[in-house]
């Protein structure tokens, strides 16, 4: 589904991603860890096309197409999703409004009719059941004085509606409380299918415990260091990021 | 994605077609003979003629103001026409002796003229250059006592109430332009409602700017009389010209006890081109009396046109209880500029008065926000909110905020409020995420930003003033 090959990529002139290799299949959860500054929220934006990186060598292909050569609607379109570390605020604009202006948005580029209010209404609804929330904020302004917690699960939310191919989770777990983390993670879950994919990208191992990843990788100085199963993780939580960034220097 | 945010702003005027139509045109030049001939061609009486007269002996005595944060070379004044008219100019007694040209216009600028459109509920006075050309739903209107018609109609059929009303709230000594408009002004809307009726549908002025080298004066007077209600649209356009044409309106409103009138507008006159060329320099004076006790005079306005905008509608809240509305989006862009606001003078106990003003820069655009709330020593009791936000779209855009305030009566309650944000890559860069192009992810911020504006317009307004946002804008991010 993904295929990320030999990716650098900077921000003002400075490479944070030295060369990138990673391929991710449909069905799979991909865990990206690493040390702060390492370069996983970086790897995350330059997957959504964010207009501040410049990537200067290497190919992303996702699903046979380009992502490099795509804007960042485009990639939306194409079933490319990130989960914001840092939800913006949209002022005046409700919740319910924002994500059917969205999913419209895609049900337009894939031929499909628009959804008007009602109908909508219909999917929200079932998308709520489906992950067990209720729609308290949907009348709310887009992340506007909500709490942290409530601005990633915000973001889970609009993920459901959505129904991307691949989800990028970027720190989805930071600034939340163990309740908020496993109703979060619990949505992820049920979310998954055969034919999507995750890629979740966090610091800590907790997310891990909840949501169980195929694959952990090991991002440190803008390279993948290491590569292994789930049991890597816990391996990380137990010794910390150091003994890792050594050996790679070798 | 290589462009930057303001690099999309541009996109053509869509409203900037010439009729081609004879006109009756008088030379340019402004003198006592000219304003003698707009008089004769409109068989004024004579108390008209010497209105005028004495406002342009007055207006001779002043200077053009200086103080609005706007620049612009100084205006040759006897380089207008005071005066364009299509030619078969006389009364028409239906539509169908309306030249096809003129209702094709209107057709054209999407205002319903032809009275089979009667579904879209709207009363309209269309006003082509110097001349209203038509008036609709007349005489549904009549049956409910409701006077609704062109200012030289009223002027003609109604003299004891233009002569009783002209100049009780914008007297020609206001302004340097109220003062001009009240000289030469040629047409406009006139509505009269009678004590205790609502009236059943929206009354609305279309303002269509044609001829070239010729400024449009226009002058509306709505009275209200005691517990009746109305609301008031108002449209504007012009073709697309090289040169600056002058557009100096003066509109009255008069509320009597318990009286409601809601005045909206969405102002589009050509703003000029991407480099500043052209455009209309719109210098209105607009300004409502509440008279009466537990009168409201409610001022809308989005004004996304116009080379320079300088206008402040403002209330006098004379009645106790009175209450006076203000609520604004102005947006400049390229090489536009506003200095607009509004003013509320509170003279009677417990009167209340809200600004709401949102100011959009994107371009080289400046925008300036002036206000003044005056509480004078008799009015005890007084309240006003204010709430000025100011949204920069690039950085080569300006946002600036006057709030004057005078307070002459301690009791009062006043409330300022003011922000500014500025519409960054990361929002664009989060709409777009979610799949949205750059051109709905401005007109979405944007329209959420102006959303406490909006709600107050009138339905069919609302949509067409959030399509004219997004084509204003179009383009400003990339």
């Amino acid at each position: 589904m993904l295929e990320i090959k030999n990716l650098h990529a900077s921000v003002n002139g400075t490479e944070i991603l030295k060369g990138i290799n990673l391929t991710v299949r449909a069905g799979e959860v991909h865990a990206i860890m690493g040390p702060n500054g390492s370069g996983k929220s970086t790897l995350a934006q330059v997957l959504a096309g964010h207009p501040a990186y410049d990537v200067t060598a290497g190919t992303i292909t996702f699903e046979g197409q380009d992502l490099n050569d795509m804007e960042p609607e485009e990639r939306a379109r194409a079933g490319v999703f990130l989960a914001f570390q840092y939800p913006v605020e949209i002022r005046g604009i409700t919740n319910a409004y924002f994500l059917r202006s969205a999913l419209n948005a895609l049900r337009r580029a894939r031929g499909q009719e628009e959804l008007d209010p009602v109908d909508f209404l219909d999917v929200l609804d079932r998308k709520l059941k489906t992950i067990g929330w209720d729609d308290s904020y949907m009348q709310r302004p887009v992340n506007e004085g909500f709490s942290g917690g409530e601005k990633k699960r915000n973001e889970i939310l609009q993920m459901a509606v959505l129904e991307p191919k691949l989800a990028i989770l970027d720190e989805t777990d930071s600034g939340l409380d163990i309740d908020a983390l496993k109703t979060v993670a619990e949505a992820v879950n049920k979310l998954r299918r055969p034919d999507n994919a995750t890629v979740v990208v966090t610091h800590y191992q907790r997310l891990l415990n909840h949501i169980t990843p195929d694959q952990v990788h090991v991002l440190a100085e803008g390279r993948i260091v290491k590569s292994g199963g789930k049991e890597l993780a816990l391996e990380l939580e137990a010794k910390g990021y150091d003994w890792i960034r050594e050996p790679a220097r070798v | 994605m290589s462009t930057t945010i303001e690099a999309q702003v541009l996109q053509p005027y869509k409203y900037g077609f010439v009729t081609d139509i004879g006109a009756e045109t008088m030379p340019p030049g402004l003198n006592e003979d000219v304003i003698r001939l707009i008089s004769q061609k409109k068989s004024e009486p004579q108390w008209m003629l010497d209105f005028r007269l004495k406002a342009y002996q007055y207006w001779l005595t002043l200077k053009e103001p200086t103080w609005a944060n706007v620049k612009y070379p100084a205006i040759d004044y006897q380089a207008i026409r005071y005066y364009s008219a299509p030619t078969q100019q006389k009364k028409y007694d239906s539509l169908d002796q309306v030249d096809p040209k003129l209702l094709e216009t209107f057709e054209k600028l999407g205002i319903p003229i032809s009275e089979q459109k009667r579904l879209s509920g709207v009363a309209v006075d269309a006003v082509f250059d110097s001349v209203s050309v038509a008036t609709t739903f007349r005489e549904a209107l009549a049956k409910e006592g409701i006077i609704f018609c062109a200012f030289s109609d009223a002027v003609r059929d109604h003299p004891d109430l233009v002569r009783q009303y002209l100049g009780s709230v914008v007297p020609y000594t206001d302004n340097y332009f109220a003062a001009l408009n009240a000289a030469v002004f040629s047409d406009g809307s006139f509505a009269y409602i009678p004590k205790g009726v609502r009236c059943p549908m929206e009354l609305s002025t279309y303002f269509r700017i044609n001829a070239s080298s010729t400024g449009q004066f226009e002058r509306t007077l709505i009275i209200a009389e005691p517990g009746s209600y109305v609301s008031y649209l108002e449209g504007c356009s012009a073709p697309k010209r090289d040169e600056n044409q002058l557009h100096a309106a003066v509109v009255e409103l008069y509320a009597h006890e318990s009286a409601q009138i809601k005045y909206s507008t969405v102002q589009n006159w050509y703003p000029g081109d991407e480099n500043g060329k052209g455009g209309i320099y719109n210098f209105v004076t607009k300004r409502g009396l509440c008279a009466g006790n537990n009168s409201k005079i409610s001022w809308t306005q989005v004004e996304t046109g116009s080379a320079i905008t300088w206008k402040y509608p403002g209330c006098i809240l004379k009645g106790d209880g009175s209450i006076g509305e203000f609520y604004s989006v102005a947006v400049t862009n390229n090489y536009q500029q506003a200095d607009t606001g509004t003013k509320m003078i509170h003279l009677g106990k417990n009167t209340k008065s809200t600004i709401v003003s949102k100011g959009i820069s994107a371009g080289k655009g400046q925008n300036t926000y002036r206000g003044l709330v005056k509480i004078m020593k008799g009015a005890e009791g007084a309240r006003n909110y204010s709430q000025c936000d100011s949204m920069l779209i690039g950085d080569q855009c300006g946002a600036h905020t006057f709030p004057y305030i005078d307070v002459r009566n301690s009791s009062a309650i006043m409330e300022h409020e003011a922000s500014t944000s500025k519409i960054g890559e990361d929002q664009i860069f989060y709409l777009k995420q979610r799949g949205m192009s750059a051109e709905d992810a401005v007109s979405m911020i944007v329209n959420g930003f102006c959303k406490e504006v909006f709600r107050e317009l009138p339905m069919e307004f609302a949509v067409e003033a959030q399509n004219l946002l997004g084509i204003s804008l179009e383009g400003s991010v990339g």
